[in-house]
């Protein structure tokens, strides 16, 4: 137990901090999956084959390639590509990117594939009914889809948001490669200091058994939130 | 763009997707057993076995696989009892504990997706059986068995998928499967693009192959013919 105390005896705050930094790039990761999944779903139900394509292709290489292999694209490319974009500019200096944004952008994209399949799924169950109906009343486009579409869009999105939340969180404990302090790189270092690798891991998984035990019961609550009345 | 590069990464990479194959096969031979078994288990009318197996899948499902390599690969080895045993020839190689974390995760997974396969089950294709005077194990592996086998195809085809990319996982525990080269390969030519485009061609083709082998064994037992 003293190895988990607070201070400087004991890894207790150390895996406090961490835990709140796998919190903060699962959010992030999930919030940046959001703006992916509002590009690439009007992409892929649109009419128009290219844009289709390219819609299909995003969704099918991320969910196809491994998690780890994204993210080694991101930790050895990103600081290439960022410098390439900023040497078009005129910028030629080394630019380093902090780990918290490579990581949050490799789960990123590969949480906005999923994400981008949940929505598209919930869009395409709804009635077609409500779209004409819009139509008919002479609702413009941007108010039929706020007002008409992403309320009844969402009470259906939301469980299955919910496995992609999952997904998510777990995928960070994978950014730990690149050397960002979350769970599982702060009890790695603890281990390799302490020489007690079982107790750490197994903490480990408590921690991450702990986060998805709290965030199923809050999704629970707001999953009743979006679907009254039905 | 360094196409050299791709043309002489391709068959070192190819060599390391026979690792791939090999850690994804095994560990989902071990671990439709392992789901079978929970499956089985789940459905127990037995509070206590019950909660068991619905407590092993939660476990496994709830916690990164990253963990549970980490667990058995680096965790397992500090207990001085287990080093004296026999096991430890097989716990002391990351191949081994590749398989085995590899097996309990998909074997979770496997669990659930049966589980759900044989609850929807009607009720009424036991009792036909019964009445026919079949004894309840020939119902079990005779009509039960198939007919969940049919019913979870294409979840289990999911997890097929989700398992060939788990994989990649080993190369943390010092293994050369395919993600492991490419990281090499990346690490020394710092060229990630190209490395990525053959590596995750390669990945991809497999998840094709996986998923028209599952859609062409979906069409093949399904109940309409």
């Amino acid at each position: 137990m003293e190895l988990l105390a607070f201070g400087k005896t004991g890894w207790g705050d150390e895996l406090f901090y961490a835990t709140l930094m796998t919190i903060a790039v699962s959010v992030t990761a999930m919030l940046i999956g959001f703006i992916f999944a509002a590009i690439f779903t009007p992409l892929k139900l649109s009419k128009y084959k290219p844009l289709n394509l390219i819609g299909n292709l995003y969704t099918t290489v991320i969910r196809g390639v491994p998690e780890l292999l994204v993210i080694y694209l991101f930790f050895f490319g990103g600081s290439g590509a960022i410098m390439y974009v900023a040497s078009i500019f005129g910028y030629y200096e080394y630019i380093e990117i902090n780990a918290f944004v490579t990581g949050s952008m490799a789960i990123g994209i590969i949480s906005g594939a999923y994400s981008t399949e949940v929505f598209r799924g919930a869009i395409q169950s709804l009635d077609k009914g409500q779209f004409e109906a819009a139509k008919v009343l002479g609702v413009s486009k941007f108010t039929q889809f706020y007002k008409i579409i992403l309320p009844q869009m969402l009470r259906l999105a939301i469980p299955n948001l919910s496995n992609v939340w999952q997904i998510t969180l777990k995928d960070t404990s994978l950014i730990s490669v690149t050397g960002l302090v979350e769970i599982m790189r702060q009890s790695y270092i603890a281990a390799g200091s302490t020489r007690d690798p079982l107790f750490f891991y197994s903490f480990a998984a408590v921690l991450y058994l702990l986060l998805t035990y709290v965030s199923m019961k809050l999704i629970n609550k707001l999953e009743v939130k979006y679907s009254r009345g039905y | 763009m360094d196409f050299d590069l791709m043309i002489i990464s391709f068959p070192k990479l190819l060599g390391a997707t026979v690792v791939t194959l090999k850690l994804l096969s095994a560990s989902l031979f071990f671990g439709l057993f392992l789901g079978l078994l929970f499956a089985i288990l789940r459905l127990n009318k037995n509070i206590f076995i019950n909660k068991f197996a619905y407590g092993y899948s939660y476990v496994f499902r709830g916690t990164p696989l990253l963990v549970q390599i980490f667990i058995i690969y680096f965790g397992l080895g500090q207990i001085e009892y287990l080093r004296s045993t026999f096991l430890w020839i097989i716990l002391k190689e990351p191949y081994w504990c590749a398989i085995i974390a590899f097996t309990f995760n998909t074997g979770a997974y496997t669990s659930e997706i049966l589980r759900s396969a044989f609850q929807t089950i009607k009720p009424g294709i036991i009792e036909a059986g019964k009445s026919l005077g079949i004894s309840n194990k020939i119902i079990f592996y005779k009509i039960q068995i198939p007919i969940a086998i049919r019913q979870s195809l294409p979840a289990y085809g999911n997890e097929i998928i989700l398992m060939m990319k788990g994989t990649s996982l080993a190369s943390t525990v010092t293994l050369m499967d395919l993600t492991g080269v490419a990281k090499y390969i990346i690490s020394t030519t710092f060229k990630p693009i190209e490395v990525f485009i053959v590596a995750g061609g390669i990945y991809l083709f497999m998840t094709f192959i996986i998923h028209n082998v599952i859609k062409y064994l979906e069409k093949k037992y399904s109940f309409q013919q």
